[in-house]
């Protein structure tokens, strides 16, 4: 057998895919069943020149990376449900400052303290709505060990290029499932890394709007003078009360991610051309739905399936596009939750679309049988 | 692997036409926290996807003690790809605790393999099933009861075929502690052997 083949468990997939996207810093509160992400981390960075904290709560946690960020190193920290609410308040900070950040949720049974050791996709909404103010998050979320590596790697990459905060979701099946990998050659995965200025220190403005929104990112310590505050700022980064400054900077924060949702969002379709009923699943459940789409056509139903990759922002163009495929006539929504993603797709579909909704909050998964009972109520 | 039944529907609403369930092994290492159930199911799994080159995925449930309580192992098991990851009905059922061999005798399929404790489960809620005493062997034999869990990995190769033997070696080999590599090899020597004479002695 080939040496690059390995049986690697998904926390153990994100620490390899934030090695080789160049992470230097995680700043991180253990929790379970994000553990082993903090545990390898603290063995692995010391050894490339990196550093691993462990902080005093997960508000910490969040601060320590934005503060790293900024003085220029790749940064990432890794929490599960209970561990995100607390974040939530310097993932507001980190949007409004534009500080590159990288954000794992290893989703466990909520609400509260809940369910540390059992599976959960009840934080999809709070990835998305989980600070206050309006604001673009983006967030991914793998459904097997090696797109876990994959996805990694992308969330830090596109904090560095949208300079925000990006949070990769998986669950507690994901993170502790081990699955065969074969681990990527070097240079196989595209690695970016941030632009930096190239204008005179006299000339640069940390939080300039371009025509293209981007805004090239100096650290601290490099001769470049900038200020930096969660309260809205004009282009240097100080603090602004004139509605026209205001307006432009939530209008870039919201710009640099919506013009750019062509590359931001993946979304997996299959057999979609023919189908009567999709099945929308995203995650660790989208396995189920993909074994169940497989049975449902080896029973010669036409069922096609749709996996969002990244999970926020919504293409909602593209979206409508896959939902008014000829033959669709419902759409079954598969959540390990109360149904919380199912409001995006009613939001989307056709009129003449039927929104189904298979919801599962037990602790276990969701099964192909179940998929396959709703996909046959439909027909 | 077991193939009967070839187009009758089972509970899971999966019927054995389906041909991607055709090629699926499902094993489950069942019993209580601290019987390293969880580290047995991921040497299986490592030796299939590191030395026999099929494609496997091990997941695992367990409650937030560290000994004691429910813990369990899955370990499902193709030559193609695997999208499902859990078991959807088990080929082969390992149950090292009476409440392990009572709440999960029901995910076993009508034809499948249910190995036991013979020490520890006394009620077997079915005459196709082997019993080994591991816990007892590794006490008596190996002179440590911490290797019943590779002992039981000896008995499921001999007894399924679904991993091979040098794999398991191999793999024993890696994850032993260090100073109980000996212990351990020896563990899974038994393991075979006593596999081997169950599997005649029963003929299933």
């Amino acid at each position: 057998m080939a040496e690059n083949i390995k049986l690697m468990q998904g926390n153990e997939a994100v620490v390899e895919g934030a090695m080789i996207a160049g992470l230097r810093f995680f700043g991180g509160y253990p929790i379970t069943p994000s553990t082993e992400i903090a545990e390898q981390l603290a063995r692995r960075l010391p050894k490339v020149g990196g550093k691993f904290i462990q902080m005093e709560d997960e508000i910490a946690s969040m601060a320590s990376i934005i503060g790293a960020s900024l003085a220029g190193s790749k940064s990432m920290t890794a929490t599960s449900g209970p561990g995100f609410s607390l974040m939530v308040e310097g993932i507001g900070y980190a949007y409004m400052a534009e500080v590159p950040t990288v954000i794992v949720n290893v989703q466990r049974g909520g609400p509260s303290t809940g369910l540390p050791t059992k599976v959960s996709q009840s934080d999809t909404m709070q990835a998305r709505w989980g600070t206050h103010g309006d604001y673009i998050a983006i967030a991914l979320a793998p459904q097997s060990v090696r797109e876990t590596l994959d996805l990694t790697v992308r969330a830090m990459n596109l904090a560095e290029v949208y300079r925000t905060p990006v949070t990769l979701l998986t669950d507690e099946v994901l993170g502790h499932m081990r699955e065969k990998v074969t681990i990527p050659e070097e240079g196989e995965i595209e690695v970016i890394n941030r632009q930096k200025p190239d204008v005179p220190a006299s000339w640069y403005k940390h939080f300039e709007i371009t025509p293209n929104f981007k805004s090239p990112m100096a650290s601290f310590g490099d001769g470049y003078r900038f200020h930096v505050t969660g309260l809205t700022h004009d282009e240097e980064g100080f603090p602004t009360n004139k509605s026209v400054e205001i307006l432009a900077k939530l209008t870039k924060l919201r710009n640099k991610i919506m013009r750019y949702l062509d590359d931001i969002c993946q979304i997996e379709t299959d057999g979609m051309e023919d189908a009567h009923v999709a099945v929308y699943a995203y995650g660790i459940v989208a396995r189920a739905a993909r074994q169940a789409v497989q049975m449902a056509r080896a029973r010669r139903m036409k069922v096609g399936q749709i996996r969002p990759i990244t999970i926020w922002p919504s293409h909602d163009k593209k979206y409508r596009e896959i939902f008014s495929s000829k033959n669709l006539e419902a759409v079954i929504v598969a959540e390990l939750n109360q149904g919380q993603l199912v409001y995006e797709v009613q939001r989307l579909v056709p009129k003449h679309v039927q929104v189904i909704s298979l919801n599962r909050f037990d602790s276990e998964l969701i099964t192909p049988a179940q998929i396959l009972n709703k996909i046959k109520e439909v027909r | 692997m077991s193939m009967t039944n070839h187009s009758k529907p089972d509970k899971t609403g999966a019927s054995h036409t389906d041909s991607e369930l055709i090629d699926r092994y499902e094993i489950r290492f069942s019993g209580s926290g601290g019987q390293g159930l969880i580290l047995a199911g991921v040497m299986l799994a490592e030796a299939v996807a590191t030395i026999d080159g099929k494609n496997c995925v091990q997941t695992q449930s367990y409650g937030p003690e560290a000994r004691g309580g429910a813990s369990r192992a899955d370990v499902v098991i193709s030559s193609g790809e695997i999208y499902y990851p859990k078991p959807m009905q088990l080929d082969l059922l390992l149950a090292l605790s009476q409440e392990a061999c009572d709440n999960y005798y029901h995910d076993l399929r009508e034809d499948g393999l249910l190995i036991v404790d013979s020490h520890l489960v006394t009620q077997v809620p079915t005459s196709r099933c082997i019993g080994i005493p591991f816990s007892q062997l590794a006490r008596h034999e190996i002179g440590n009861t911490m290797v019943a869990n590779v002992i039981s990995l000896g008995a499921i190769c001999a007894i399924s075929g679904v991993v091979s033997e040098a794999g398991l070696i191999e793999v024993v080999k890696r994850r032993a502690p260090r100073g109980t590599e000996e212990k351990n090899l020896a563990a899974l020597q038994l393991g075979l052997v006593e596999g081997k004479k169950a599997k005649d002695r029963i003929r299933l």
